[in-house]
């Protein structure tokens, strides 16, 4: 079964996530986040959805435990590049991701996790 | 002679291919008053439509009889349909359409008249399968048409609901939606697709979004407003709803509607320079010496 | 309106919801729905697969498109689960928060045109949606 890699940028973890994901898959990355952001101390997680061009409640969920988990752990998550036709589905389906940060692009995201770490002692 | 049944079937086919020249000139003259639209459709056009009409008709009536709702009549059904379509898109009323169909009658009859010479039986029954094949005929033209004309309506609506919600750049990263008109969820559809484009080509991290322009909000205009914000958030970006006048702000309250921590302002101008702040960015005066 | 075309696929494991969701896109797409109602109806779709193959025990996924004054899909999900004793219940139970157990009947309810769920408990479920352009 093929891994979605996970990238550590310094203090922080980034995650593209580029192929439709069977369930299984979704699971296993939610588990493999949890530890490296355990195992490295990570203060946040960026996760890339640019390219999925469907976010079901599944996935939803997903997200939003992720973010619970990092919570947990001490670290911000923050979600990018939702595709507006991916919103308004979200939306109508109900789900609001609440607990989800989320930010535009890449760049928006890291400044958003930069200026959030700040924060920490 | 009258007393031999004459098979009705063969009868029309066999007329059609017998005198198919004569048939399609005195057509095409039927066709020449009014409803001609000559300025529509060319002779050579006009001409060859008939032609393949005829073309079809014989082969149907050859294999399938004068069932008009038969498979045999798929070909007639088809290109009844094109020709439909095409009328109703190039603007033609629906009599002009209809009378493709049914100046084939006269021709028909006169023929039917021709062959059966004083047989009277023979050319009413003759006539009678004639007309119902033709009205059949003039009815499906006339659906199809009437399909095609509510599909241009619909796609006119379509652009016209496009237009009347422009999204606005007011700075770098910060867009204004003025919306204009009552909000309900046909409305709110394009709202959302045309802003949500808007905040990934502009990147704009903060969107105002102007009601002062929609006479009510009532509980499902702020539903439709809250999707809307919700949406936005989803993709990174905020939104602040500006034009809330006190009369709102009486209803929000009175209903009850919880707006969640979307920022209001009564003003477009109090709204910009919330989004300014939350842009980080700031207007300074020059200082002239 | 009339059928187009019919095709039946099989709905019982993992892959077979990826599956479902590519060809729902595909089929949208050949229609000329618009990206938004693709995505709309890929994501209910997805929902409706999984729920068979959760709560149903695996079924299968009818796609069916339609000619009418619009152009349509309809999506037949069937199962020959346990049932759903409480409909009402099932669709009311919506994803408000992104954490309960509920099937998302009703959240898929609300991104197609037509929604109609038949079940009875100990002979399985069958959940038709359909989306016109």
């Amino acid at each position: 079964m093929e891994k979605i890699p996970i990238l550590k940028m310094g203090q922080f973890l980034l995650v593209t996530i580029q192929v439709d994901m069977h369930d299984r898959l979704a699971m296993a990355l939610q588990d493999d986040l949890t530890r490296m952001i355990s195992d490295t101390e990570a203060h946040g997680v960026l996760i890339d959805i640019s390219s999925l061009e469907i976010v079901d409640s599944f996935i939803g969920r997903m997200l939003a435990n992720i973010a619970a988990m990092s919570r947990v752990l001490d670290a911000q998550t923050v979600v990018v590049g939702m595709q507006p036709a991916v919103a308004i589905t979200l939306v109508e389906l109900g789900l609001s991701l609440p607990g989800v940060r989320t930010a535009l692009n890449v760049d928006a995201g890291m400044e958003l996790l930069r200026s959030s770490n700040g924060f920490r002692g | 002679m009258s007393t031999v049944p004459v098979d009705q079937r063969s009868s029309l086919g066999s007329i059609i291919t017998q005198n198919r020249e004569e048939i399609l000139a005195e057509w095409l003259r039927e066709m020449s008053g009014a409803t001609r639209r000559s300025d529509l459709i060319k002779e050579s056009d006009l001409r060859s439509q008939c032609t393949q009409f005829l073309s079809l008709m014989q082969s149907a009536i050859e294999s399938g009889g004068t069932n008009f709702q038969s498979n045999a009549w798929d070909g007639v059904r088809n290109l009844l349909g094109e020709i439909s379509k095409s009328r109703a898109q190039q603007g033609f009323t629906p009599t002009e359409t209809a009378m493709f169909v049914l100046s084939f009658k006269r021709p028909i009859f006169r023929q039917i008249r021709q062959i059966h010479k004083s047989d009277v039986d023979n050319i009413v029954s003759e006539t009678w399968t004639a007309t119902e094949l033709i009205d059949a005929m003039g009815v499906y033209t006339m659906e199809i048409y009437q399909k095609s004309r509510e599909e241009v309506i619909r796609r006119q609506q379509e652009e016209l609901l496009e237009l009347s919600t422009p999204v606005v750049k007011l700075w770098d990263g910060i867009l204004a939606l003025p919306i204009i008109g009552t909000l309900d969820s046909a409305r709110t559809q394009v709202v959302m697709e045309s802003l949500l484009q808007a905040i990934v080509q502009t990147n704009s991290r903060v969107a105002i979004i102007d009601i002062t322009g929609v006479p009510t909000v009532d509980t499902i205009v702020a539903q439709h407003l809250l999707k809307t914000v919700t949406a936005a958030r989803l993709m990174g970006a905020e939104c602040i709803i500006s034009g809330v006048r006190p009369q709102i702000a009486q209803t929000i309250v009175h209903l009850g509607i919880n707006l969640l921590d979307v920022t209001t302002k009564a003003t477009l101008s109090a709204a910009f320079q919330v989004a300014l702040d939350k842009a980080g960015l700031v207007l300074t005066r020059q200082t002239k010496s | 309106m009339s059928v187009l075309a019919v095709e039946t696929i099989p709905v019982k494991t993992e892959p077979d919801v990826v599956f479902a969701r590519r060809r729902v896109r595909e089929v949208s797409a050949q229609l000329g729905f618009s990206l938004v109602d693709q995505t709309k109806v890929v994501t209910a779709a997805s929902e409706l697969a999984r729920n068979t193959i959760i709560y149903g025990g695996g079924g299968t996924m009818q796609l069916e498109t339609l000619n009418g004054p619009r152009n349509g899909l309809r999506l037949t999900f069937e199962d020959n689960g346990p049932g759903i004793p409480d409909i009402e219940l099932a669709l009311r139970d919506g994803f408000t928060t992104g954490s309960g157990l509920g099937l998302g009947l009703g959240g898929a309810k609300r991104l197609v045109s037509e929604f109609s769920v038949t079940s009875q408990v100990g002979a399985g479920t069958k959940v038709t949606i359909t989306r016109w352009k």
